[in-house]
């Protein structure tokens, strides 16, 4: 149990300080890849959580996929990349302010809830289960995943075409 | 107690596969390739250093020991040192996952992951940051080029090779790289699955920059594209981490298609490295025979003809098994 | 399980350190001279004028995006290929309805050009 708090306070760690870098470079390309680390550190979170099927997609999307499509878009910037940018505006006491009611609020309501606790052993492959889950008793939703798909893909074609032309 | 053991051990894995990435895939590889070369082109390749110039890469690793890192004074330092590094880590953990043979009842692998061949896909995907970063880094125009050119090509490529890796997981009705090899017990997927075979080793063929699809090096128009501006070990590390992919897909083919470590008479051991370089041989076989093809024809044979091909693959094989059931 | 991954995570560390090795040695013995050619950067040999960190072409969006999106196709179809020899018929209909779909957006997208090279 030590070992896993002490993962767990490592990985939080590789999430949190990247993400700061993420919200405060004045390097864009910086502030883009600094999401990388993070991602991962999630990645390593969801191990401990012993969902391994999940580490592998937020691998393999996350950091692997959605980034090359931030670098991207980036690229698109008029000006270039190598312009530094400023990340924060005159409504900086705003800002806290508002932050700080979102955390309180959040903190209030993780105070309170009950929190279950399930025994049991955890399915030895969770791909498997997953898929079964899937396939079974959330069969609609799966195929409505597919139309969400479609849907952005032909919004962002659109988006693209219209900025395009 | 036994976190701090299994991370000694884990280090002593993680040093040794290194060091076999290191002399198996970087020096041999690359010793191999010219070897290969020369004989393809009748020449004789590399011979003075040692008995038949075995020993030239070794001569090579410590000539670029001693040479100058050199960072472009427009180059952003930090990102230029990491985006080396990047590549040669994401390319080297697709390892953990690689069954090397068997000794007795006991299976050479770090660790026979669940996920298997899902999480080599997934940090295979991390090289196009690797070499993303570097390109743009750089703040060089060919390297830029280079770097975004072969991020298009390795996201375009990553989805036939996805496609056949799951008709494989199909066939075997597990993601286990070891189930996978055990589920060849009687026929190879090569002769189930030619279709995916043949996708998987063009696909695989192109993440790994081979000649005809090495258009972010391309030599003559980008000045060896994302990595122009590396120099000694920086370089050295790029070319450790493709040529530690380049095996790494390799053993990833025989282990998918080619039996992994099965056959007769041999020791598995000796199986699984003759069928390993068996594709070595091929991909560079493949790099004297074909010209490099153009960036539209490149995207276009991914897009318009592998991923329809793979997932039209991918239904027949269902179809297939869910009838035969 | 978790010790599997523990053991990614100690191939992960120590891939750097040993990557990071070699350039520690680098640092100590390679000889070190400046002059302000040597950090030029690279053009040919002509002198380099302006800057390579420029906007660049839409169509690499374009491409990222169909990526983006046909990679969570792929990571839909990783659960169902090792379940769908238990489950059936009812299943491989299932994947062929969510793929017919994918697949419209496959043809939309090859139709308004976005797959093309321009």
């Amino acid at each position: 149990m030590r070992g896993e708090m002490a993962a767990f306070i490592l990985l939080a760690a590789v999430t949190v300080i990247p993400a700061i870098v993420v919200v405060t470079s004045r390097n864009i390309v910086r502030a883009a890849l600094s999401l990388v680390p993070t991602f991962l550190g999630v990645s390593g979170l969801y191990v401990l959580l012993q969902a391994e099927f999940v580490t592998a997609i937020q691998v393999l999307i996350y950091a692997g996929a959605i980034t090359v499509l931030i670098l991207f878009v980036i690229m698109l910037t008029a000006g270039g990349t190598g312009l530094p940018v400023r990340q924060v505006n005159e409504q900086v006491p705003l800002g806290i302010l508002v932050a700080g009611a979102l955390a309180g609020g959040l903190l209030f309501v993780l105070l309170r809830a009950p929190w279950p606790m399930v025994s049991g052993e955890m399915p030895r492959y969770n791909a498997r289960a997953i898929g079964t889950a899937l396939l079974t008793n959330y069969a609609l939703v799966f195929e409505v995943t597919s139309l969400v798909l479609l849907v952005s893909l032909i919004g962002a074609i659109i988006i693209a075409r219209r900025e395009g032309s | 107690m036994s976190w701090a053991l299994e991370i000694l051990k884990a280090s002593l894995y993680a040093v040794i596969v290194f060091t076999f990435a290191a002399v198996f895939a970087a020096m041999l590889g690359v010793y191999l390739e010219r070897k290969i070369s020369g004989w393809i082109q009748a020449r004789v390749g590399p011979k003075h250093v040692g008995p038949q110039g075995i020993l030239q890469t070794v001569a090579d690793t410590i000539k670029l020991l001693q040479k100058e890192n050199i960072v472009p004074r427009n180059a952003d330092f930090l990102v230029f040192s990491t985006a080396p590094l990047i590549v040669t880590v994401a390319a080297l953990l697709g390892y953990v996952v690689i069954p090397w043979g068997k000794l007795g009842d006991w299976i050479l692998i770090v660790r026979d992951l669940n996920i298997g061949v899902l999480y080599f896909a997934a940090v295979s995907s991390l090289i196009v940051i690797g070499i993303l970063t570097g390109g743009w880094s750089s703040n060089n125009k060919y390297a830029l080029l280079g770097g975004l050119r072969s991020a298009s090509q390795l996201i375009s490529y990553e989805l036939p090779l996805g496609f056949a890796i799951i008709s494989v997981a199909m066939m075997a009705g597990s993601l286990s790289t070891v189930d996978i090899v055990n589920a060849q017990r009687d026929v190879w997927f090569v002769f189930k699955q030619p279709l995916a075979f043949l996708i998987f080793l063009i696909a695989a063929a192109a993440e790994t920059n081979r000649i005809p699809f090495d258009l972010p090096e391309a030599e003559s128009e980008l000045v060896a594209g994302y990595f122009a501006e590396y120099t000694g070990m920086r370089f050295a590390l790029f070319q450790l981490g493709e040529y530690a992919e380049m095996l790494a897909m390799a053993a990833m083919t025989t282990v998918l298609f080619l039996g992994g470590w099965r056959g007769p008479w041999l020791p598995p051991i000796l199986w699984f490295f003759i069928k390993t370089y068996a594709v070595v041989f091929f991909f560079m076989w493949v790099r004297w025979t074909y010209p490099r093809l153009r960036i539209d024809q490149l995207l276009n044979l991914s897009w318009k003809v592998l991923l329809p091909l793979g997932l039209l693959n991918i239904l027949g094989t269902g179809l297939v098994v869910t009838l035969a059931r | 399980m978790l010790v599997d991954w523990l053991y990614v995570a100690v191939f992960g560390v120590v891939g750097v350190l040993l990557a990071v090795l070699p350039l520690a040695i680098v640092w100590l013995i390679s000889p070190r001279g400046e002059y302000p050619q040597k950090l030029l950067t690279y053009e040919s040999g002509v002198v380099p004028f302006g800057q390579a960190w420029s906007q660049f072409n839409v169509r690499y969006y374009l491409f990222s995006l169909a990526f983006v999106l046909f990679d969570v196709e792929v990571i839909y179809l990783y659960p169902w290929a090792i379940v769908f020899k238990e489950l059936g018929a009812v299943a491989f209909m299932e994947m062929f309805v969510f793929l017919a779909i994918l697949f419209l957006a496959f043809i939309y997208a090859w139709r308004k050009g976005a797959l093309e090279w321009v």
